[in-house]
């Protein structure tokens, strides 16, 4: 459930923000688009383990706030807190930096490393060596047979698949995912998204999805937050928003 | 073949060697940061690294002749330190060396860098990877084809060099006569016959060289997408 409009002026300078359980996104950015100059601006806050879509056209601001959040892109300004740890604090002037959020990014291009096997894509993402859990990964998305194989051998498919265990590998607190069904045709994107449901339920905190596919989004998120040139134009239940 | 031969073979490879081992060491660095960081004299340093590729050799050896006289600040600190003139020894011309050779070994690398997609960079800071882990575990790794031609286009273009050694190492045996010199002073003797021997040398050297790098280029082409 998402509370719009909750983190305000006032909330924003009390000592307890970001205390909860969930994740306070409260930033803005300048970024620049095919139509010129653009203002991203998102107020929100995300409760626990909820499997959320941002929906929007090209250039709406989807990808630019996922890497922000991230921490691949700085804001202009604004307040990041997950889990009632701050991330992104303009004012007192905290940024951390990807490697200290603990976040698991899929990325459009899957970006598997190609110099190391599918095995060696999921070990390089543990922070502790543990065998058990990439057998684990490789049996849950279905890629025992694939475990020796470089990227470069993979289809669209599998390297999807590849790239929700390596993220999954290094137990983070958040997924986010970039689009991760738009290079692949409509079957497979039909039983990948069972393997994203899978993914979510397997991290058990929050998922953000980045997608323009309403048949996506219906079937996948619990909610759904529409941007478009830069804000939040609706959000709520996709039942509630599509149809 | 007479030892002078094989002395100014081995003279010319050890400098060849040394320049391409040191320039391999510094150039990583400073190609990651060319390639990756922003700096507001990043222009300015590029232009310098560059400026070998355009300059005739005899004006950076002239400029480092003049530095390398105990009588300037450079040359001096050697000399106190180091006991060591730099003026037409071997030492002199390594320098030189590592001067004139920088953008063969920095351009490459840089490319190569440059080449490789964000995202896999941005994939292991995502997976926890500092920067360092990044650059040794991904980086480098997926760039074999730029390092392989860096490498060997720096100890190429090492063999090969003529104007600055001349100017700061002079034609010394054993000390600073490379191949290149040796082929001019023998064609200056008139011993036809041995400036052919150094020519073919360096002839056949060049196009190993060559082939290796268009060989590893043409076959990684096709796999280097990820």
């Amino acid at each position: 459930m998402i509370y719009r409009n909750k983190i305000n002026k006032t909330n924003l300078n009390s000592p307890f923000r970001g205390l909860g359980g969930s994740f306070i996104i409260n930033i803005e950015r300048s970024m620049l688009t095919s139509e010129g100059n653009r203002l991203l601006k998102v107020d929100l806050e995300i409760a626990n383990n909820e499997l959320l879509c941002l929906f929007g056209h090209s250039g709406a601001g989807k990808t630019t706030l996922l890497r922000i959040l991230a921490g691949l892109f700085t804001p202009d300004r604004g307040f990041i807190s997950f889990k009632g740890e701050v991330w992104y604090d303009s004012a007192k002037k905290i940024n951390l930096p990807p490697q200290q959020r603990n976040v698991g990014f899929v990325f459009q291009d899957y970006a598997l490393f190609p110099n190391m096997t599918v095995r060696c894509n999921i070990e390089f993402a543990q922070k502790i060596r543990n065998a058990d859990e990439v057998d684990s990964l490789l049996s849950h998305f279905g890629l025992e047979a694939l475990q020796k194989q470089y990227p470069a051998k993979l289809s669209g498919g599998q390297k999807q698949r590849v790239a929700l265990a390596r993220a999954l590998a290094a137990k983070p607190n958040l997924l986010l995912l970039d689009e991760p069904l738009s290079a692949l045709d409509y079957e497979m994107r039909l039983n990948l998204q069972d393997e994203i449901l899978k993914a979510h339920k397997l991290l058990n905190s929050q998922t953000l999805l980045v997608s323009h596919d309403k048949e996506e989004v219906l079937k996948l998120a619990d909610t759904v937050v529409m941007l478009r040139n830069g804000v939040v134009i609706n959000q709520g239940k996709p039942n509630d928003i599509f149809l | 073949m007479n030892s002078d031969f094989i002395n100014t073979l081995l003279l010319t490879g050890k400098l060849a060697g040394w320049t391409t081992a040191i320039l391999f060491v510094i150039g990583l660095p400073i190609a990651y940061l060319l390639a990756y960081k922003r700096f507001w004299f990043k222009s300015l340093v590029e232009a310098l690294i560059s400026m070998p590729m355009v300059l005739p050799p005899t004006v950076l050896g002239f400029y480092m002749l003049v530095a390398y006289s105990p009588k300037h600040a450079f040359g001096g600190f050697f000399e106190k330190y180091f006991d060591t003139r730099l003026a037409f020894s071997f030492e002199g011309v390594l320098l030189a060396s590592l001067v004139f050779s920088l953008p063969f070994m920095i351009q490459p690398l840089q490319n190569g860098l440059v080449a490789i997609p964000r995202s896999l960079r941005e994939a292991s800071y995502t997976l926890g990877k500092s920067e360092f882990t990044t650059f040794i575990k991904v980086l480098i790794p997926n760039m074999i084809p730029s390092i392989v031609t860096a490498l060997a286009m720096t100890f190429a273009h090492c063999i090969g060099e003529f104007g600055v050694v001349i100017m700061v190492g002079g034609n010394m045996p054993g000390e600073t006569r490379v191949a290149s010199i040796a082929i001019y002073d023998e064609v200056q003797a008139m011993n036809y016959d041995v400036a052919n021997q150094y020519s073919l040398v360096l002839f056949i050297i060049s196009l190993v060289i060559l082939t290796v790098i268009y060989s590893i280029n043409g076959k990684s082409a096709p796999s280097a997408a990820p």
